[in-house]
């Protein structure tokens, strides 16, 4: 088969199957069909929503700028394909080529591409969780629903967990006006994902636009009322807070639960596949016509050591759905990896956040340019004496300039003058993430083990 | 309606967008960029300069008529 116009014969009439239908799904079926892809396409989605965009759930949505059922994503092309969604995928048989359906129905393959992302991690008390007024934040529906709850001004909210989302939420809600509780199990908002030095700041900025920020403390429980509302939460200090409103922001998990006994090498840490988005089968053994993309895929990067990296971001969706593509329709030697140097954005408190590299990987951070107490910086992480990553607040225009350094590995701390260096900017200082061995919801990022198959929840220590 | 998608990691705040098409992008604080997901028909020309003008290239919108490739179910 090999040589014998196989992947011509595919290209023409053979059957993509891509099961998760949200933005890294809907980016590989447009790379696939601009590539030539004239065979079937088949795309399934668990939620009945067509292909829309998450960022502005948690900004522009919870602000009413936005409604949440108007946040479909642009089209790049035509994609030609046949939908099924408000399906989920339920099982996959990697010998018969085939993915089995909630709905009982089984749709065959040639190549499968794997998008199912990761969903909201809930309340972990079932009953709590059920309470009316305690919502998670990921889907459309989540962001409707939460949406028009803030909209009806509610006396207090609680959100649970200040990572991102978390922090996010609290910044619209206070722009609503309304009053905020952030309750922090770290020592600081986004301590996980950018360290302790920058999380201060973080902080800073909640406070000074009234948010009632609790770091360090856990929330032990909800309290509902007669009604089945919720009207209090128990902090682990022995404080109540009363809240009408609760937003569980604990992370994410990823949604690899349907290929369990399928033999693919997925876990709760995703599903392991090689640079070129090719999936793992457990014994370690790279499958060649299963591949992964977006947040529920780990692939070895060659800038962080070829170690395991997942990344719940947009842009590596987008990026690691065109690689997927595009090997999906290539000969062995004409693949390409995945390399592109991880990046995110958040805007909370009206500043906006950008971040290049694995800031949660350095050790140490020197802030290079602006000044932490002014909440417009440059933090530059490093690691092993290399650049590692590199945080912007109010910055952002500065950050391709270290993006660059991240790419060719440069030595850290940088040993050059910056534009806008202050006093603090001479020294690094220790980055102050937490102890690794306690598990954070903060990272958005992902380091994991060598093994293709671990399917243990064990948290690599970042130093 | 025309959808719209930001890039915000190539974003750079030049703000050429809020000029452009000042129903849709809006600055808030210093660089933090928003905008409407969605928009009226009525705005798409000014949304074509406005992605046109970027000089990061980070807008997206609609290429393709969304009606024809509404999805819903089995199809």
């Amino acid at each position: 088969m090999i040589g014998d116009g196989f992947l011509e014969r595919f290209r023409r009439e053979g059957r993509i199957v891509v099961v998760g239908a949200s933005l890294a799904g809907l980016r590989a079926a447009e790379t696939l069909r601009d590539k030539g892809f004239a065979g079937s396409l088949t795309m399934i989605g668990d939620e009945p929503h067509e292909p829309y965009d998450r960022p502005p759930l948690s900004k522009q949505v919870l602000l009413g700028r936005a409604t949440a059922d108007r946040t479909a994503l642009p089209r790049r092309r035509s994609v030609d394909a046949t939908w099924r969604l408000g399906v989920p995928a339920t099982g996959l048989d990697m010998a018969a080529r085939r993915v089995r359906l909630g709905d009982g129905d089984e749709v065959p393959y040639d190549r499968l591409l794997i998008a199912t992302g990761v969903r909201a991690r809930p309340w972990p008390r079932e009953e709590e969780a059920e309470l009316d007024g305690v919502f998670v934040l990921r889907t459309r529906d989540d962001g409707a629903a939460l949406a028009r709850r803030l909209a009806e001004g509610p006396k207090r909210v609680l959100v649970i967990g200040a990572g991102f989302t978390g922090s996010e939420i609290a910044s619209a809600c206070r722009e609503r006006g309304l009053a905020v509780t952030v309750a922090e199990r770290g020592a600081a908002p986004l301590v996980g994902a950018l360290g302790g030095v920058v999380g201060a700041v973080a902080a800073e900025l909640q406070r000074e636009h009234g948010v009632d920020l609790r770091c360090g403390v856990m929330v032990t429980a909800l309290e509902g009322d007669a009604s089945g509302r919720v009207r209090a939460a128990h902090l682990s200090d022995g404080s109540t807070v009363e809240a009408e409103v609760v937003i569980v922001s604990l992370g994410a998990t990823r949604n690899t639960e349907w290929l369990a006994g399928s033999g693919l090498g997925a876990g709760p840490r995703g599903i392991a596949c090689d640079a070129g988005c090719r999936a793992f089968d457990f014994r370690g053994i790279v499958t060649d016509d299963i591949y992964a993309a977006g947040d529920v895929a780990r692939c070895p990067h060659p800038l962080f050591g070829y170690q395991f990296l997942s990344l719940e971001h947009w842009g590596n969706a987008v990026s690691q759905a065109g690689i997927a593509a595009h090997n999906m329709l290539s000969e062995s030697t004409d693949r390409l990896p995945h390399m592109e140097v991880p990046a995110f954005w958040s805007s909370q408190f009206g500043v906006n956040i950008k971040s290049v590299g694995v800031p949660s990987l350095g050790t140490q951070v020197l802030i290079t340019q602006g000044s932490l107490e002014e909440h417009r910086f440059i933090a530059v992480y490093g690691y092993q004496g290399r650049v590692i990553g590199a945080v912007a607040f109010d910055n952002a225009r500065w950050l391709p300039f270290y993006q660059e350094l991240i790419e060719r590995t440069a030595p850290f701390p940088p040993q050059f003058p910056t534009v806008d260096r202050r006093a603090e900017g001479q020294r690094p200082v220790d980055a102050g993430f937490p102890d690794p061995s306690v598990p954070s919801h903060g990272p958005t990022v992902t380091l994991s083990g060598y093994s293709p198959a671990d399917r243990r929840m064990t948290f690599t220590p970042a130093h | 309606m025309v959808r719209i998608a930001v890039d915000l990691n190539r974003c750079q705040g030049y703000a050429q967008c809020a000029f452009l098409a000042p129903e849709v992008f809006t600055l808030h604080g210093e660089e933090v960029l928003l905008y409407a997901p969605e928009a009226d028909e009525a705005q798409r020309e000014k949304l074509a300069q406005a992605t046109a003008a970027c000089p990061v290239q980070a807008i997206l919108v609609d290429v393709v008529d969304a009606p024809s490739e509404a999805v819903s179910g089995d199809r």
